[in-house]
């Protein structure tokens, strides 16, 4: 049977940490708008061409209503991050949507983030010296990876870095589409909802110099602001984002670039080639995740396929990047791709709100890796870094390093 | 070369920031990009060329 004619399991079997499974290129090839069955059961659509992904992600009759009562549920129950309520607090199109994110986007500008660099250099260098002291081999992801990006969006947000294992759990809970009954979802995210709610009733009080208390002290809808509700849901999506996301992204692009120690080496050599070895390995990312689901509200084509109004397509980023009609040797890891429009980040007017951020953490953590530790290598073999399974985010379990 | 720049797309990404701060700059209140320079002299055009294709929201026009 021809892959077309398949409904493939999604997301795709693959044991490889770093490498992509066989079935994107025949699927790109032949195969564009495939059939998929969700981790629930229900059915959907895979894209997987540069092309597409870039039009869908960026087409606002794509929505990300997710929680429409024909909409595939991407886990058994329904929860997750892409079906929750919440997520339909914040606005998804239009001009309000714009206006939500133009409230938060000043914190989140190049010129920020180019002065957030001290700063995370020292939280990085610090974390560095804590993972040396305790001796190789280390878990980069533990010592590094993940702390790190974490304490950069506490910072940012005004939450005590203290409470991290909680947002983890948290956060686990929303991005894990597998793992979690939805008992235990809902728990976790009334727990959070609590938490969120204490805290800004904190900053109400007392407010502090942090992007809540600017969303706060900006004031309600009727001067320009957000309600109550909508902060606080931003708030929980921000921390979110800012937890799983880079913080597994770092583990994967440095076990990237050392799994073939050239690039490492290439690396040490020529430190200018920072900024487009990040973009690289954003885009060969090959365990990125979910990709983006979408839920269609009218009827329309895709690479001459008709989807009905109410499918419900999934963009695969990481498929997209690969592809050889828009990326020359597009297999191939070039540290000085340039340019690279990659779509680890999304495309269009929802395109990652946190990416100068994620670029910014990802750049001074390889500045302040190469510099600190240039005998940095892996102590397991490519063949045995293991994935996180069932998350919407991908990521490696752990990694391993000597230096 | 002539840059031009659409507001209303802008998604306030900052790439082109990050890659020709020359050019580009973003809005302190809402991270929308500002143009700096229109024509940018010859020593900036590989830079605006990777900014505008880079760009996300597909916000940024580049015509010689």
């Amino acid at each position: 049977m021809s892959i077309d004619e398949q409904v493939l399991p999604y997301p795709i079997p693959n044991d490889a940490a770093l490498r992509p499974p066989a079935e994107w290129a025949e699927l790109r090839g032949t195969c564009p708008v495939a059939h998929v069955e969700l981790p629930s059961g229900d059915r959907a659509r895979l894209l997987t061409r540069y092309e597409d992904v870039r039009q869908v992600l960026a087409d606002p009759r794509f929505t990300r209503q997710l929680n429409a009562p024909d909409a595939a549920r991407l886990s058994a129950d329904g929860g997750g991050v892409f079906n929750s309520e919440m997520a339909m607090i914040i606005p998804d199109s239009g001009e309000e949507h714009q206006h939500w994110r133009r409230l938060v986007s000043k914190w989140f500008t190049a010129k920020r983030m180019n002065a957030m660099r001290p700063a995370m250099a020292r939280i990085a260098e610090d974390l560095i010296d804590e993972m040396v002291e305790r001796g190789a081999p280390g878990d980069l992801k533990a010592s590094l990876g993940f702390p790190l990006p974490v304490y950069v969006i506490c910072d940012m947000l005004g939450v005590p870095a203290e409470d991290r294992d909680r947002f983890s759990y948290w956060s686990d809970t929303l991005l894990n589409l597998t793992r979690y009954g939805k008992d235990e979802t809902e728990a976790a995210q009334a727990e959070f909802f609590q938490y969120m709610t204490d805290l800004l009733a904190g900053k109400r009080a007392e407010p502090g110099d942090d992007l809540l208390s600017e969303l706060i002290a900006a004031g309600g809808p009727e001067n320009g602001g957000l309600d109550d509700l909508q902060i606080l849901v931003t708030g929980m999506a921000l921390l979110v984002a800012g937890h799983e996301t880079t913080a597994n992204m770092i583990g994967k692009m440095v076990s990237m670039l050392l799994a073939d120690r050239s690039r490492w080496e290439a690396l040490l050599a020529d430190r200018s080639l920072i900024r487009t070895t990040v973009e690289e390995s954003l885009r060969l990312d090959a365990n990125s995740g979910f990709g983006l689901p979408r839920y269609l509200k009218e009827g329309t084509e895709v690479s001459g396929v008709e989807l009905p109004k109410g499918t419900t397509v999934i963009c695969s980023m990481a498929a997209a990047n690969r592809d050889e009609s828009a990326f020359e040797a597009a297999e191939e890891f070039d540290l000085t791709r340039s340019p690279n429009p990659h779509l680890a980040f999304g495309a269009g007017a929802h395109s990652c709100l946190g990416q100068a951020l994620a670029r910014t953490e990802l750049q001074v953590v390889l500045e302040v890796l190469l510099r600190k530790l240039p005998t940095l290598e892996l102590a397991a073999p490519e063949a045995e870094l293991e994935r996180v399974e069932g998350l919407a985010v991908g990521g490696l379990r752990t990694v391993p390093v000597r230096w | 070369m002539k840059v031009t720049i659409d507001e209303d797309k802008c998604c306030g990404a900052g790439q082109c920031v990050l890659i020709a701060p020359e050019v580009f700059d973003q809005r302190d209140e809402d991270g929308i990009v500002v143009l700096l320079d229109a024509e940018p002299g010859a020593d900036r055009h590989a830079a605006v060329h990777e900014a505008a294709a880079v760009c996300p929201a597909f916000a940024i026009e580049v015509s010689e």
